[in-house]
């Protein structure tokens, strides 16, 4: 036993102080590159966030122009006998471009060729006319009357009012010429120019016009998609799981499985779109381009990630509480239905969640089987055509008109809420249903 | 738990089977194929769909010679109605379809496209002919000076432009395509590498003697790093080249439409040596050479089966969708000629077969 003095000694040798830097020296730099991984993850969430969200905001928001229009009762007067009842299908049959056109005549005076007033009307998207239509419809008793619109602009007019044309290069190098700038300067001086948030966005469906484009069809698609996976992939997943790690013997044949489905999580997911195609379109025939099959074959491309997960956190049950039971006279399908898997639970609704967000995320697979597609409407069943988020997303990114930019942006961002939300839902189911067992 | 799960089995069966006594009906037409008229035929669909009682069209982009192998793989609802092409369907195409049992094939021509290259503003404008842009980008060029063929070709030497030529720049030779799977380059090669290619006597020669080899020769695109394959997405190559001023892209006329605020168009020097910009009107009368021709097919069988297609295909024949005026080209198309114009409107109302090509 060596006595305390002489222990101070010994720790006072040079040898050992210096030893005893190097150890403090050590678990800095630990500390210091430990730090400087999360800031690096960070600095690239950060510019992700950043770059997306620069753009996403004129995503969101889109240019309207006031217009004073005179709803002239001469051109919505029945053009044939057919109309002379039906109120609706008269004012489904006048002609709207001719009364956005006469109102922008009596805006501009300067219009005079037949040309021009194709150009000006130009500055109006094709929603401006279907705007008109519905107040005319709603409104009968204005007809007569000089009304002021607030009717949507084209994707080009809100790019210039967004900044995103420089009006400075040579005219001929820009999409939107001199003259539509001179009648934009003359509208924003007048006040007629205005940006609203976008409510088209969030409620409509894909469409050619970046104005008019909106998400929710693909949300939709979405959610009836992610649903068709939740309802095969998580039974199918979960009973494979427990069947493979509390009941089956352990031989050659369940190992070869075993291996099997580890490789199976590493497939590039494109092979599951392959599979989808020919088993759910040309063996099953079912309907191309549906939800359904999207579902089946995310499910097919989400059960290894389920099947690993599961088992790996029925494994982590105590054998304690298995033994416990089975003292106690549990038969086994009770000892797993009523004690493993009740606490393995938070690990199975973890990984079949990330399963989720990983399908919720995907593009590839659905390639293959017709989800990469122009779909105005919104599905109302399982077996309409639809898209998905991030196909919507694919297919924007790949159109030529500028505006598709900031769409592009504004629906990463819708995306990224999306898994956000579903990643917050695992953390709280795990929360919900973890059970403390004592060791 | 366990009731759980087997309700969960039960309404997955449930979910698999129903379906499948649906899938024998539809009344949505159903588009696809090439890529390059994805935008168009969108257009079309939702003008359709908004201005008539029928569905939109669902389109599908899945490029010309996928599309037409769908098209072409039978009759009935599981097949699309209509395949988009930004070529002519092949013979062997044709012949695929005449076993599967689609016999009457309509062809509709509905206007042109231009490939063209293109540099950031901020660079000078380049004036390349066919044989200078073969030179720059192919993987094995005729040994200088000489006119190329078997033995008399090197592993392409070139580094800077003024390599090729001394009064391009002394710029490296960078140029942004797509890769081998999209159309747009299958079209380049035919018309840009392929053309350049024929000014030389040497490999005209071979192509009499020899065309596969030709076709290797001619068609092949160099990889050793001058040339970088960008993806399908143009709009991609549009942002590299703004950030690379020393790179050219090559995409569709449509890209360099939208951006014509920051990019250039490279210049086509002509046989006749007159150095053509792409515009609509170069490309329109076929002064610039880089151009094809797009189509799309309708399964005649189809029409009355799946409603909508006669009064879609005069949607698109309309000269409000497709003539010099019309809403397509504001996308880009670039129009036919009123007479062709006039002869496929007029096959799209008869629904007159074609022959086999």
């Amino acid at each position: 036993m060596t006595s305390l003095p002489n222990l101070k000694k010994r720790w006072g040798r040079p040898q050992v102080q210096r030893r005893l830097r190097r150890r403090y020296i050590y678990e800095r730099i630990f500390r210091m590159l430990g730090l400087a991984a999360i800031g690096v993850a960070g600095l690239a969430l950060a510019t992700l966030i950043v770059s997306v969200g620069k753009n996403a905001f004129g995503g969101f928001v889109q240019t309207s122009i006031d217009v004073d229009i005179y709803l002239n009762p001469e051109d919505l007067r029945p053009s044939s006998a057919r109309y002379r009842h039906d109120f609706a299908e008269r004012v489904e049959s006048a002609d709207m471009r001719k009364l956005l056109a006469d109102a922008l005549e009596r805006q501009f005076p300067d219009i005079d060729t037949d040309s021009e007033r194709r150009r000006a009307l130009q500055l109006f998207s094709l929603q401006a006319r279907r705007t008109l239509r519905d107040y005319i419809t709603a409104t009968p008793e204005k007809i007569g009357q000089t009304v002021r619109m607030r009717l949507l602009a084209s994707d080009d007019v809100d790019q210039v009012v967004k900044g995103n044309i420089d009006p400075r290069v040579p005219e001929s190098d820009r999409r939107v010429k001199d003259k539509e700038l001179a009648w934009l300067a003359a509208l924003r001086a007048d006040g007629r120019i205005s940006r609203q948030l976008s409510t088209t966005f969030f409620t409509g469906g894909d469409s050619r016009e970046p104005e008019i484009a909106g998400i929710f069809g693909a949300i939709i698609g979405s959610v009836l998609t992610l649903l068709v996976t939740l309802l095969t992939a998580f039974p199918i997943g979960t009973l494979a799981a427990i069947y493979l790690e509390e009941f089956s013997p352990q031989n050659r044949l369940t190992a070869f499985i075993e291996v099997n489905i580890n490789n199976l999580a590493a497939v590039p997911s494109i092979v599951f779109g392959l599979l989808g195609l020919s088993l759910f379109l040309s063996i099953l025939e079912l309907p191309r381009s549906s939800p359904l099959v999207g579902g089946l074959t995310l499910a097919l491309m989400t059960l290894p990630t389920i099947i690993i997960a599961s088992r790996a956190s029925l494994r982590a049950v105590p054998q304690g509480l298995r033994t416990a039971a089975q003292g106690l006279g549990a038969s086994p399908m009770q000892v797993v239905f009523h004690h493993v898997v009740p606490s393995a639970m938070p690990g199975i609704l973890t990984g079949t969640i990330i399963g989720l967000s990983r399908g919720l995320g995907e593009t590839a697979p659905l390639l293959m089987i017709g989800m990469v597609a122009f779909v105005v409407s919104t599905p109302n069943a399982l077996t309409d055509a639809a898209t998905v988020l991030p196909v919507q997303i694919f297919l924007w990114a790949d159109s030529p008109e500028r505006a598709f930019v900031e769409k592009t942006s504004a629906a990463i961002l819708v995306l990224l809420g999306f898994l956000l939300a579903v990643n917050a839902l695992a953390v709280w189911l795990r929360q919900r249903f973890e059970v403390h067992i004592p060791d | 738990m366990t009731r759980i799960a087997l309700a969960a089995c039960a309404m997955l069966c449930a979910a698999v089977l129903t379906p499948t006594a649906a899938a024998q009906s539809r009344d949505q037409i159903r588009i696809t194929g090439s890529s390059t008229l994805y935008p168009f035929s969108t257009a079309v669909s939702e003008e359709f769909g908004r201005t008539t009682s029928f569905d939109a069209p669902i389109v599908e982009g899945i490029g010309s010679g996928g599309g037409l192998k769908q098209f072409c793989s039978g009759l009935g609802t599981s097949y699309p109605d209509i395949a988009n092409a930004s070529r002519r369907i092949k013979a062997s195409e044709y012949d695929l379809c005449q076993s599967n049992g689609v016999t009457d094939i309509v062809e509709i021509k509905i206007g042109y496209d231009g490939i063209v290259l293109a540099n950031t503003k901020e660079a000078p404008q380049l004036t390349l002919s066919l044989s200078d842009i073969y030179l720059a980008l192919a993987a094995s060029v005729p040994v200088q000076g000489s006119q190329g063929g078997v033995g008399l070709m090197v592993a392409n030497p070139y580094r800077l432009w003024s390599d090729i030529r001394p009064d391009l720049p002394a710029v490296a030779i960078t140029v942004l395509g797509p890769p081998p799977t999209s159309g747009t380059r299958d079209a380049f090669n035919e018309l840009a590498l392929e053309g350049g290619c024929q000014q030389f006597e040497g490999l005209r020669r071979l192509k009499l003697s020899d065309p596969d080899l030709h076709q290797r020769l001619c068609q092949s695109i160099r990889e050793d790093g001058a040339f970088i394959e960008s993806g399908e997405n143009d709009n991609l190559i549009v942002q590299k080249l703004q950030a690379n001023w020393d790179a050219v892209g090559i995409f569709g006329f449509s890209f360099l439409d939208q951006n014509s605020d920051v990019l250039q168009p490279v210049k086509v020097t002509t046989p006749s040596k007159d150095a053509v910009p792409p515009t609509f009107d170069t490309i329109a009368d076929g002064a610039y050479p880089i151009f094809r021709s797009l189509y799309f097919y309708v399964k005649k069988a189809h029409v009355g089966v799946i409603p909508g297609i006669p009064e879609y295909l005069n949607a698109f024949t309309d000269d409000e969708a497709w003539g010099e005026f019309g809403y397509l080209i504001d996308r880009g198309l670039i129009p036919l000629t009123p007479v062709e114009r006039q002869r496929y409107s007029q096959i799209a109302v008869t629904l007159t077969p074609m022959q086999r090509p």
